[in-house]
């Protein structure tokens, strides 16, 4: 990714780490987190270790962490998960946490997300021919039932599309109202999209709108980048970089950027 | 009089007990102890139409696929945990090479929850996740309904009871009364709910071991039909306190598998040539089972059941 390497030249960061600060911002202290591998992983880690000390990390193969694992994790599964952890339960333990609604915020990554931050994990296509991918995991559980869900994802127009073709994880469906019509949770569904241009949130009509967009990013591209006519916030932001204590957490745990180009 | 002992060759538990046309849960634990000893011997003895079910079973799954052993799968997620696709999995789903395979997809608490219900010996188990889904509309294991006892929509999760749960401990005695820590995933359900149980143990200790820490016996011996001694025989993924996982070997079967001719050299060189786990780890070479030794052990405070 050559344009991450000059981004971080110029300012300091990769995109990567730009979207690991802003997925970690979203974790408020004394959370329950359901954690994702990779980049929410790290963004966990970068939260508990600066302005959310006592959130706590489920997951989904029953694991449930208070402090960081001592080594970069590959998997949920690695060794280094699983030794000083507070518990290691079965799925059902954290899954039933998760449908009580106690978890605050999930994390997710998706092939395509569209204009009310529904999920597809199943089906790609590539030059129209349709692609299998891997399925939902816990991934369709968590945009269920977790009081927030946040998307992070690469923004390109195939993947920011107008409707997925395959709802493996329902957001807001076809807009307001819908959730509730489904039978899901009232205080649950989408409540932001990281990419690696900016940030997306959700109207209460549950339809997506451009937040913020990261330092050195216009609207135009951003827009010319996504696949429906996105509406852009009244009151724009440009993302706040990593501050420095972020990014030393980061670069400790993921020294040769290898979640985060 | 000792209770006769459970212990079987793999080559013999898998012909004894694991036909053609079953249902097989495999990697209940997720992405540690995944029993790839048993899945190896499972292609080399020619199993076909193969039922698998697990939550997500990492490149055994993709494996037992691409050798042509299955016709249906029941899982949340199918590929490569380290690399993302199983090139196997999408052949067969998108070309039907080696073979057509249908797909029923579960989220992973679903598959829980058939599972659970499966060990409880109900018919269903109600939940509000997949509500609003694609899965829920495909598969026909997951039915909404009115709840009987408030204004609500649930989605019904119709049990599952698979024929044979295949599952890697850490260590059980000779009758199969095992032992497991660490990553539980749906192990304790899927050995309730399956109509029987393989346990591959990477030690064989006294009865006396495991009556000392009974809080830590998630397999009872008597839902067990066959006790395997294979250590190792979870490689390439982890057994807490007993090996790491091998993180390069996921990604190198990704890269070796992305052709249909590179999949059958693969197949060939880890499976077809290897007769047993000791060769297979042999294979592996010293320097790499070395480096997936435990550096340092940490082991639990013990526990007084003393009165």
């Amino acid at each position: 990714m050559a344009r991450s390497e000059a981004n971080l030249a110029a300012r300091g960061h990769t995109f990567g780490e730009l979207m690991v600060a802003a997925a970690a911002r979203e974790i408020a202290d004394g959370e329950l987190v359901f954690v994702g591998m990779r980049l929410p992983m790290l963004a966990f880690l970068v939260a508990r270790r600066t302005h959310a000390p006592s959130a706590v990390g489920l997951f989904e193969n029953g694991v449930l962490r208070e402090t960081p694992s001592s080594e970069l994790l590959y998997t949920m599964g690695d060794p280094p998960n699983l030794r000083g952890a507070t518990q290691c339960g079965a799925m059902l333990d954290v899954m039933g946490l998760l449908q009580q609604g106690r978890v605050d915020v999930g994390f997710l990554g998706a092939a395509e997300v569209d204009r009310f931050g529904n999920l597809n994990t199943t089906w790609g296509h590539r030059n129209k021919e349709m692609q299998r991918l891997p399925g939902s995991g816990g991934a369709c559980d968590i945009a269920c039932l977790a009081r927030r869900t946040v998307v992070l994802l690469a923004h390109d127009r195939p993947r920011l599309c107008d409707r997925v073709g395959h709802i493996t994880s329902p957001g807001f469906g076809t807009g307001k109202g819908w959730r509730r019509g489904q039978g899901l949770p009232p205080a649950s569904g989408p409540s932001a999209i990281i990419t690696t241009l900016g940030v997306l949130r959700f109207g209460h009509d549950g339809e997506a709108f451009l937040a913020s967009v990261h330092p050195g990013v216009s609207v135009e591209e951003v827009l010319a980048n996504t696949g429906w006519t996105l509406r852009v916030a009244d009151e724009l932001t440009e993302t706040e970089p990593p501050s420095d204590a972020e990014l030393g957490v980061m670069r400790e745990l993921d020294p040769n950027h290898f979640w985060t180009r | 009089m000792a209770a006769e002992s459970k212990l079987l060759t793999m080559r013999d538990a898998i012909a004894s007990h694991v036909p053609s046309g079953s249902m097989v849960l495999l990697g209940a634990q997720l992405e540690q102890m995944i029993p790839f000893a048993a899945g190896h011997e499972l292609i080399r003895q020619s199993r076909r139409d193969l039922t698998l079910v697990g939550p997500i079973s990492d490149i055994l799954f993709d494996q037992l696929i691409g050798a042509g052993c299955v016709s249906r799968v029941m899982a949340a997620w199918v590929g490569n945990v380290s690399a993302g696709v199983g090139y196997c999995f999408r052949r067969a789903v998108e070309r039907s090479i080696p073979r057509r395979l249908e797909v029923v997809d579960y989220s992973n608490f679903t598959l829980a929850l058939a599972l659970h219900a499966g060990a409880l010996g109900v018919p269903f188990l109600p939940t509000y996740a997949t509500l609003g889904s694609d899965l829920v509309k495909k598969n026909g294991n997951l039915r909404e309904f009115s709840s009987p006892v408030s204004e609500e929509r649930l989605v019904a999760v119709r049990a599952l009871r698979p024929d044979v749960a295949i599952l890697h401990v850490q260590r059980s005695d000779a009758q199969g009364n095992a032992h497991i820590w660490g990553s539980l995933g749906v192990a304790v359900d899927g050995a309730r709910a399956a109509r029987k149980v393989i346990v591959v143990a990477e030690e064989i200790v006294e009865p006396s071991v495991i009556t000392s820490d009974p809080n830590r016996t998630l397999i009872p011996g008597f839902l067990v039909a066959a006790v395997v001694h294979e250590p190792g025989g979870a490689h390439p993924s982890p057994v807490q306190g007993y090996y790491g996982r091998d993180h390069a070997f996921f990604t190198e079967y990704h890269e070796q598998t992305r052709r249909l001719e590179d999949f059958e050299d693969w197949l060939a060189r880890w499976i077809m040539h290897v007769t047993d786990r000791t060769e297979y780890w042999k294979h592996l070479g010293a320097s790499r089972v070395e480096a997936l030794a435990v550096k340092e052990h940490a082991f639990s405070a013990p526990a007084d059941f003393g009165y």
